[in-house]
């Protein structure tokens, strides 16, 4: 049983206007067993959120604390974090030419379980992995992410999710730009991966859609920098029928 | 000795003059290249004193150390230096060229004959054995008609060295030509690379430099006819105080003949310098011809300096591609995100970043053992960051 909690999360970006705040005071727990939707608008600061978790550098946390059991990771290195037991699926998955995926996978498995992972069943577990996703065993031939398209990088890093199996997983818009096989793909992905029980799951989207293929136990709406709005399933059916409107209005006021 | 010649591809037919000063007149005759003041283009980025002496042309009887590996066929003999002037290869284009072929005392000739498929890489090791020497160098290359060949040239040791290289390819062979520039690092390597690819011939030549205080080199390539194919890849690792400059020629003398130069280079230390002079010249005779040309360098600390300068000329409307890209900075931050993200620490994430930089053309070599090597040799670079 882990607890990821966020605390009173102030966010702010550098801009050529000097510092802009994007997270205006963020509180949310989240327990291993939960999925968490959070949808909100364009520039709501949805992947502010999600990148400041990961400790993405251009992000500069100016309040609060994210702690993961306890423990305050926002004092932790990115890849601290990672071997913390958090994960980041990207929205844009980076490419990064001349390193295989199978080189990648294993030196981030590595790095994580502080050992390396026995070669005889890996191999075989990463085929699996990639097959699960759809993606053909030779892609772990390929420089990561390089060539993939929208789809294959999304599925990619689902991939990714299960064979590193943290504690919890952000999903940055895994769904945006997937076709329907696809997302249905990248669903199952994230079912197998939270049906395990014991690990907990934040999904940062834009639409519904995805919601029809994974159940949230908690919905969130996240509006100019912090959530306005906390409920169940039916606050997402709310939200696909009368979008944002309401939430942007109260917020501007 | 006709022989020589004998399984040469022709010699150009009479091209039209181009003036520029990027790539002067061919000649044997030292007389004709004027010693340079470091003013001119082509000898500007080059620090003419640590050159120690060589440009002054004082003869020499010193020698590499040659230790060679042939498979069955294949040759290795002397030649004089007539001989090797009457190969149907480009003379030389700066002052250190004609001084190289005009001191050596003739050339050595590395034959692979007509028809001839080697699967095994026939190698060559030069081994400088005094950095004090002035050793000149004089070497010839040639591959046969329809033949096939890998060709390893390794430089290690030490000592002050200036070669002439001619590189024939004859009609519809293929040469892999794999010069790796390993040297101690006191040494000073200057070396022009001639090389003449026949009628549908293939040629990719690797170059790769990690040691000595200075190199020096310039690789040119032109076609002797249509359907000739030229890949020029190199990688370098510049450290403290080296200056390693490399300056490729593609000249499209016939149509439909193709080059791609890549070369990628890391720098790190105090004065580490690096030069890349990418030359292309299409002439009027050569329609539909395709070239690339990209310089990738990586600045790993600060106090290094890269310079990278790609030169396209164009005499003909009708051309299939021409293109070019430099690229020189630092780390992608987004990439060393990505890996750390993923739990991998920051020092290893760097790692995989130059390695997977170096490794787009280290892949490419067709030698396992000299694969490992580089990729050792980048490891062990890296480990003094």
């Amino acid at each position: 049983m882990s607890t990821l909690e966020i605390k009173n999360l102030h966010v702010s970006v550098d801009t050529e206007d000097g510092a802009k705040e994007i997270l205006r005071g963020v509180d949310l727990t989240i327990n291993s067993g939960e999925i968490h939707a959070i949808m909100g608008p364009n520039g709501s600061g949805k992947s502010t959120l999600a990148y400041s978790i990961a400790g993405h550098p251009k992000y500069d946390v100016t309040d609060g604390e994210v702690l993961l059991d306890g423990q305050n990771v926002l004092e932790l290195s990115v890849d601290e974090r990672a071997r913390a037991g958090l994960f980041l699926a990207m929205q844009y998955p980076v490419e990064v030419p001349g390193v295989s995926v199978a080189n990648f996978l294993r030196t981030a498995k590595t790095a994580i379980d502080g050992e390396a992972p026995k070669l005889r069943t890996w191999v075989k577990d990463v085929n699996a992995a990639l097959e699960r996703v759809t993606l053909d065993p030779a892609f772990a031939q390929r420089s990561v992410n390089e060539g993939f398209s929208g789809g294959e990088k999304k599925r990619h890093e689902i991939a990714q999710l299960e064979l590193l199996n943290p504690k919890f997983a952000v999903l940055d818009e895994t769904d945006s730009g997937l076709d329907i096989d696809a997302l249905k793909v990248v669903s199952d992905g994230v079912n197998r991966y939270s049906g395990q029980g014991d690990r907990g799951v934040l999904l940062i989207t834009h639409y519904t859609r995805i919601l029809r293929y994974i159940e949230p136990d908690f919905v969130h709406v996240f509006v100019a920098g912090r959530l306005a709005e906390t409920g169940g399933r039916e606050l997402a059916d709310e939200l696909e029928a009368s979008g944002y409107d309401k939430y942007v209005k109260a917020a501007a006021v | 000795m006709a022989g020589a010649a004998a399984d040469a591809v022709e010699n150009l037919p009479v091209l039209d003059h181009v003036e520029s000063h990027l790539h002067p007149e061919p000649s044997y005759d030292v007389a004709a290249h004027p010693v340079p003041t470091g003013l001119e283009e082509i000898w500007r980025f080059t620090p003419l004193k640590r050159l120690r002496g060589l440009l002054e042309g004082a003869p020499s009887d010193a020698h590499l150390a040659w230790e060679q590996q042939l498979p069955e066929g294949v040759t290795l003999t002397e030649i004089s230096t007539e001989e090797a002037q009457a190969l149907a290869v480009s003379a030389p284009l700066d002052r250190l060229g004609a001084l190289a072929a005009a001191n050596a005392g003739g050339a050595v000739l590395l034959d692979v004959p007509a028809d001839l498929v080697v699967d095994e890489p026939i190698r060559l090791t030069l081994r400088g054995t005094a950095s004090s020497d002035t050793v000149w160098g004089h070497v010839v290359i040639r591959v046969g008609l329809h033949a096939k060949a890998t060709v390893l040239v390794d430089h290690v040791g030490s000592a002050a060295y200036d070669a002439f290289t001619q590189v024939v390819v004859s009609d519809g062979a293929q040469l892999d030509l794999v010069t790796v520039n390993d040297w101690d690092d006191d040494a000073v390597h200057a070396e022009q690379v001639n090389i003449r690819v026949g009628r549908d011939a293939t040629v990719r030549a690797f170059e790769f430099t990690l040691g000595g205080d200075l190199v020096r080199t310039s690789t040119n390539v032109d076609y002797a006819g249509p359907g000739g194919s030229a890949d020029l890849l190199g990688v370098y690792f510049a450290d403290a105080g080296q200056h390693i400059e490399h300056r490729l020629f593609a000249d499209h003398t016939a149509p439909r003949t193709r080059s791609n130069v890549l070369y990628k280079g890391a720098l790190q230390g105090q004065d580490a310098h690096t030069v890349w002079i990418g030359n292309v010249l299409i002439r009027k005779v050569a329609e539909a011809i395709e070239t690339f040309e990209q310089n990738d360098n990586l600045v790993l600390t600060d106090g290094a300096r890269a310079d990278s300068v790609p030169n396209l000329e164009i005499e003909t409307g009708d051309i299939a591609g021409a293109g070019h890209a430099s690229t020189t900075g630092r780390f992608d931050d987004q990439h060393l995100f990505y890996l750390q993200s993923r739990g991998v620490p920051e020092d290893e994430a760097r790692r995989l970043v130059v390695h997977g930089f170096f490794n787009d053309i280290i892949r490419r070599i067709g030698i396992p053992d000299v694969q490992e090597r580089l990729v050792t040799a980048v490891e062990h670079e890296l480990a003094d960051v």
